[in-house]
């Protein structure tokens, strides 16, 4: 991979993808830099885990029964109030503080002044009595992970059709995208023209220009055509090209020597033929980047989905589809956050897998610009 | 004209030709985004700039009038809409310093040539950025919630604050909040400005270890000045989208402004009126007037940073 790069700063990208690169340690470790460098990876640690703990709080909550969340004091991992079947009868089991210690019981008989209970350790034993009203007591809970929450939401948010839609719109918007933007950056790197300065300016401006001030006609278009309802608002700009995935490809076409461009003229390909067969080949790392980074957009529109797809919910992509759940389902948590975890998990993974190219590719328009 | 053409001249017009050609070829392969540009982008924009001159209505029911500048003068009388802009302009006195600082803070933290697995950090540290919004509101809600059920809160009271603010429902505190929220979306700035930080020469630092500079004399005089133009591009940036912020709120609070109308962003009223009231003309100049600020604010900023943005030549 280093070797292909062909970055404009070849030195300092491969630097930034290894992991504690050599290249870039200024000069030996001195003394005490090991008690400095577990101070800096603790603080590292504790940001990491105050950043994280949403996640975390969640893939919990996504597993919890609607009881459990709405009784103060239970704890923080998916349990259900402990029980124990005695008898053909269903006890609860409570935390009783007996001798000093606190021992999980199954209340039997209750009382105000006085309980019966059962050691659910021991259950043919005779029953313990307890002295003070049963109502003081905390009930004991069971490790109890819900999963059966995932099926709940899978049917009713209509999963399979939701998460379809939103692949679909991704798959052919990122196809048009990939389409689009290797024409307009190859025009753009390759080809002299007059005003290609001024265009290129232009269009990267369109990065800085409010959606608001485009938005009205659009939609307005979009309404006349008979579009509003159906995909096309979502699908046919993205065969246009954009600013930011434009800018991202030119960069790295401009790092390919033309050489090679050259050999394949006097061969006698033509611009479109040397593009396919030159050029891609070659730059296959940044077609990449754009289609993963075309795909985590697509996922994460919602403003775009939501004003043209309104009236048609089997239409909907998840995040539309989720935002709606939350606004009936808000009284459950759990299957908000099952669902929540249901749309963010295949972006998630999908970055994870291939966090190289998402970062390099935010490097090159961060930084070159 | 191939008459008039000298034999001099046709001798010079066969290379010109073939640059002419390509010529040609370059805009055949931008023409894609030629033609979205001008259907997607300045058609729509010097359309809406028509609108803010007219009465247009997606219903029109009064004849279709030119009314001059009734529109603006209608906005300047408009309280809800200097109330929402000045929603956006509290929110961003207090984004702007977090999603600007907060990054750079961050990336100097993994930075450090102290800590280790910087690789997985950074991996971490970036993901939240891929997870689709509506999802990270919905986590952040939960989080941040006041019923016992918000761990920011159970954490508040842990370390003994006893009345933790309730977060999204006041006023006050539901600024704080929102930016909050926004935290997930640092990685790709903590990225941009790492890739900076890398670009910074070696020399500069051991020069300055010569001249006898500790840590925190080297980040002022070496890191901060070095890193000037990443962090301007990064602030151009973040008030470009903090102006047109509403979607959080959108969501959260499902556009009704709640609480007490501090989540009506003006973004939020622009499209209040386009959409839910269906008023064109107005929303239009509404439109106008944000890329007006914007244009003006972005403006102010690249005057302002002749002061303290420094280039290192071109190689940077």
């Amino acid at each position: 991979m280093a070797a292909g790069i062909g970055l404009r700063n070849t030195g300092r990208f491969t630097a930034l993808m290894r992991r504690n690169g050599r290249a870039e340690s200024r000069g030996p470790r001195e003394r005490g830099d090991g008690t400095r460098s577990f101070l800096i990876t603790l603080i590292a640690v504790l940001f990491l885990a105050a950043f994280l703990s949403p996640l975390l709080r969640t893939a919990t909550f996504a597993i919890k029964s609607t009881d459990q969340i709405s009784q103060p004091g239970s704890p923080v991992y998916p349990a259900d109030p402990a029980t124990l079947e005695y008898q053909g009868e269903s006890l609860d089991v409570f935390n009783v503080p007996i001798d000093g210690a606190t021992r999980q019981l199954a209340l039997l008989q209750r009382g105000r002044t006085e309980s019966q209970f059962v050691d659910p350790a021991n259950p043919e034993a005779p029953p313990i009595t307890w002295q003070g009203s049963w109502r003081t007591l905390e009930p004991a809970w069971m490790f109890a992970p819900h999963w059966e929450n995932f099926a709940e939401v899978w049917d009713l948010i209509d999963y399979p059709r939701l998460l379809f839609n939103t692949v679909a719109i991704a798959v052919i918007g990122t196809i048009g995208t990939i389409l689009s933007c290797t024409l307009v950056a190859y025009g753009f790197a390759r080809f002299r023209f007059p005003g290609r300065n001024l265009l290129f300016t232009v269009l990267i401006a369109t990065i800085f220009l409010p959606t608001a001030v485009t938005i009205i006609p659009t939609y307005t278009l979009f309404v006349e055509l008979g579009w509003v309802g159906t995909w096309l608002p979502l699908l046919v700009p993205a065969f246009f090209a954009n600013a930011f995935d434009v800018f991202l490809m030119r960069q790295y076409f401009m790092t390919i020597p033309t050489e090679m461009d050259e050999a394949a003229a006097i061969d006698g390909a033509g611009p479109f033929r040397t593009l396919v067969s030159v050029l891609l080949p070659q730059a296959w790392p940044v077609v990449v980047a754009v289609a993963i980074f075309h795909l985590v957009y697509s996922w994460n529109d919602f403003f775009g989905p939501l004003i043209y797809l309104s009236a048609q919910p089997d239409l909907q992509p998840l995040a539309v589809g989720l935002s709606r759940f939350n606004g009936i389902h808000y009284r459950n948590p759990e299957l908000i956050q099952a669902g929540t975890l249901m749309t963010m998990i295949i972006p998630v993974v999908a970055f994870l897998l291939t966090s190289r190219f998402f970062t390099r590719g935010i490097v090159i328009t961060g930084v070159e610009k | 004209m191939a008459v008039l053409t000298q034999p001099r001249s046709r001798r010079l017009a066969r290379p010109r030709g073939l640059a002419w050609r390509r010529a040609l070829w370059g805009y055949v392969f931008i023409s894609p985004w030629i033609i979205g540009f001008l259907v997607f982008t300045l058609g729509p924009m010097i359309a809406t700039l028509g609108f803010t001159f007219t009465n247009i209505n997606l219903e029109q029911a009064k004849p279709l009038q030119f009314v001059g500048l009734r529109n603006y003068e209608k906005l300047l009388n408009d309280p809800t809409a200097i109330h929402s802009l000045s929603v956006t302009f509290r929110y961003m006195l207090l984004a702007l310093p977090v999603a600007v600082g907060l990054p750079f803070v961050v990336a100097l933290l993994l930075h450090s040539r102290h800590l280790r697995a910087t690789g997985a950090f950074r991996v971490l540290v970036f993901m939240p950025y891929v997870v689709p919004f509506v999802a990270g509101v919905l986590i952040w809600q939960g989080m941040l919630g006041s019923e016992g059920n918000g761990w920011i809160n159970n954490f508040l009271q842990l370390i003994g604050i006893e009345h933790p603010p309730d977060w999204l429902e006041s006023t006050t505190w539901i600024y704080p909040g929102l930016v909050i929220m926004g935290v997930w979306g640092i990685g790709a700035g903590v990225i941009i400005y790492l890739a900076g930080l890398k670009g910074i020469p070696t020399e500069l630092y051991d020069a300055a270890r010569i001249d006898g500079a500790g840590a925190w004399a080297s980040l002022r005089n070496v890191t901060i000045p070095m890193m000037s133009p990443v962090v301007f591009y990064t602030l151009v940036l973040a008030v470009v989208e903090v102006l047109q912020y509403f979607l959080v709120p959108l969501v959260l609070k499902n556009g009704t402004g709640e609480p007490g109308g501090s989540t009506l962003f003006y973004n939020l009223y622009l499209y209040k009126n386009f959409f839910a009231f269906q008023d064109m003309s107005y929303g239009a100049t509404l439109a106008w007037v944000l890329f007006g600020i914007t244009l003006l604010l972005t403006l102010l900023l690249f005057w302002g940073a002749r002061r303290w943005v420094y280039y290192a030549g071109e190689a940077r």
